[in-house]
């Protein structure tokens, strides 16, 4: 059962008067609790992918299915809605509410899913221990680490069970320890809650965790490597 | 949580933050000091009219007050006076009854208005016994004795111990003449009153001009302005009681009005009203520097935020959201910076009001003609809300605009933004 289709899809963006065409019909599917990669050098489209995959942007052409669903040509609050409940997003830096508490961070999601307050609290404090937070659940992020506030990220994406997890370049700003603690406790979660996890990365480490790498050039599928 | 984050948002820059509110708050301070001396301002311009003049209402014959003909009197005073003794706010009465005559001393004749005084009472109302520059004012037990205003003095070439001799209509429409005695002379600081104004005893005005009783106004006081319009009602329902069920063929008002000081003098309410406009003008541009600089505030934490705000709008924020989070932010910073305000306007005003603010060089000038040398400013329910009502509905309206484009961002192109 697939939980992304991508069709034929292109994105074209204008800089200027100059068209830049990120994606050029790029195809694909993604099964249910896949550990996927995009990958490929800059430019070559994963970013823009990704984003149209989480809704967060909306293909020229082609049409993109999620759990099944059409996403494209939804309007902004049906979007809205499904990234609330189906995806995950996790960010190259971190885009953690810097106003808000670790924990505050991930409670604000299930607040906007309507989630009584006592149970946000105990589902926020039980993510955070399991992404290994415990004791720092108070923390505003500047007094969290670089690899700290991604642990919240990474919370805040898995705590309302999502469908699908997003990740754009999620160990770009983490040394390579960092990064390989994240990337295990990610792979963890992915085998444990059995959550889809596609990343875009051009980071080699993220790819050797991946059980599928699809890499991009040009705007278009190059190469695809099941492990 | 909403109401947290905004809280704390708000305080992210607390420099800005506080410059804000200070800026807020600035603007409803001068509001309420301005609109109370503007109030103040009137206070006296209207007691010193009042004291000198109309009085707060006066009790005539409907129309006397555009036509002064002799023969619309008040023809039974004392049953008026009667109510307004039992009328509460009223602090004192008189009887009032003027003719035009002409006016001869030895060696000039001027046109004046001849006014019959109750001495006692009148010195309990008007001010003209402060401003005698010459002289005294009239006593109960004087006759044929007159005060005079300065210029009309000045005019006659009299002084005190002069005689000038009045020669006007009687009420019955015979020559009504008498030889008066100056007694005093008065400089109230109203030119035109001083050139024509000649006060005499009511008792010998109504002998000389065959009044009987009768007079022309019946002056009243109260103890505060804002008192006027009760009393006003209260002495109107008294001199035209709801008519009985069958007519008993009398005319029960005898045709009788009350007017108040406005109704009376006009041209010092157009006065008022210009000098208001002018201050609204003043207060509208307050305002729309206050609105640029807050609305300054407002869209630069937008703008320093779209990159988080389009991560709230990634992770399933919706725009109605995050609106409502940026006009709670508005509405914190709007809020402390008009509390602020009220307190320090109302603390100063309220010092102000109190002490009062000296007129610099105009008030020794002003006090010789009963007018305070000091402004108290006056500080009202009306006064101290109305300038931070409009402060709130321009700060408002000035958040709405950043709450009302976050609803235009687009998550990817929000998260570009450096």
């Amino acid at each position: 059962m697939n939980m992304v289709d991508v069709k034929e899809v292109s994105k074209t963006y204008k800089q200027g008067k100059v068209a830049v065409h990120a994606l050029a019909g790029v195809s694909l599917s993604i099964a249910k609790g896949e550990f996927c990669a995009l990958a490929g050098p800059s430019g070559s489209g994963k970013t823009t992918l990704l984003n149209l995959i989480g809704g967060l942007d909306t293909p020229t052409q082609g049409k993109i299915f999620l759990d099944n669903d059409e996403i494209t040509g939804l309007s902004q609050s049906r979007l809205a809605s499904i990234r609330l409940n189906k995806i995950g997003f996790i960010f190259q830096s971190y885009n953690i509410i810097p106003v808000l508490s670790a924990r505050e961070n991930v409670e604000y999601v299930m607040l906007m899913q309507g989630v009584p307050a006592r149970e946000r609290s105990e589902r926020a404090r039980a993510v955070l221990d399991d992404v290994g937070l415990a004791g720092m659940h108070d923390r505003r992020p500047a007094e969290l680490s670089g690899g700290q506030q991604q642990r919240v990220a990474v919370a805040r994406a898995i705590v309302s069970n999502p469908a699908i997890v997003l990740a754009d370049e999620p160990t770009a700003n983490l040394d390579s320890q960092t990064g390989q603690g994240l990337l295990e406790m990610m792979a963890r979660m992915n085998e444990e809650r059995n959550v889809t996890f596609i990343f875009s990365t051009h980071d080699r480490m993220v790819m050797d965790f991946a059980h599928r790498i699809i890499r991009l050039k040009d705007g278009l599928v190059a190469h695809e490597q099941i492990k | 949580m909403e109401i947290l984050m905004a809280w704390r948002n708000v305080w992210r820059n607390p420099r800005r933050t506080i410059l804000t509110i200070l800026a807020i708050a600035f603007a409803c301070l001068v509001l309420i000091f301005m609109l109370s001396v503007q109030v103040g301002t009137y206070e006296v311009m209207i007691n010193a009219s009042v004291k000198t003049r109309t009085g707060h209402i006066q009790v005539i014959k409907k129309g006397y007050n555009k036509d002064h003909k002799i023969r619309q009197v008040v023809s039974d005073p004392e049953s008026i006076a009667k109510i307004l003794d039992q009328t509460p706010h009223v602090t004192a009465h008189t009887f009032r009854a003027n003719a035009f005559a002409l006016l001869s001393s030895d060696l000039r004749t001027c046109a004046g208005l001849i006014t019959g005084v109750d001495p006692e009472r009148e010195s309990k109302i008007s001010n003209i016994v402060h401003t005698m520059r010459k002289g005294r004012f009239l006593k109960p037990s004087d006759t044929n004795t007159a005060v005079l205003g300065a210029l009309l003095a000045k005019n006659l070439k009299v002084n005190v111990g002069d005689e000038v001799v009045a020669l006007g209509s009687a009420m019955d429409g015979s020559v009504a003449a008498t030889v008066l005695k100056v007694a005093g002379i008065f400089s109230s600081g109203m030119d035109d009153y001083d050139r024509s104004a000649i006060q005499i005893p009511l008792p010998h005005f109504q002998e000389v001009f065959y009044m009987e009783n009768a007079v022309h106004e019946v002056v009243v006081t109260c103890d505060s302005l804002w008192h006027v319009s009760r009393v006003k009602e209260s002495l109107a329902a008294a001199l035209h009681p709801k008519p009985p069920a069958e007519p008993t063929g009398q005319d029960a008002d005898q045709g009788l009005v009350c007017l108040s000081w406005d109704e009376l003098t006009p041209g010092l309410i157009q006065s008022i009203q210009m000098d208001l406009g002018g201050g609204l003008i003043f207060y509208a541009i307050l305002l729309v520097m206050v609105a640029f600089s807050i609305m300054n505030t407002f869209v630069m934490a937008v703008f320093e935020r779209t990159r988080e705000l389009g991560t709230l709008l990634a992770i399933g924020a919706g725009p109605g959201r995050l609106s409502k989070m940026l006009v709670l932010e508005s509405a914190f910073l709007t809020l402390w910076g008009i509390t602020l305000g009220i307190l320090a306007g109302c603390v100063l005003t309220f010092w102000f009001q109190h002490t009062g603010i000296p007129l610099g060089g105009a008030e020794g000038m002003l006090k010789q003609y009963g007018i305070p040398g000091l402004i108290r400013p006056r500080l009202t329910l009306a006064t101290a809300l109305s300038g931070p009502a409009l402060v709130f509905i321009i700060t408002t309206l000035t958040a709405l605009y950043p709450a009302l484009k976050v609803r235009r961002l687009t998550p990817v192109d929000a998260m570009r933004a450096v």
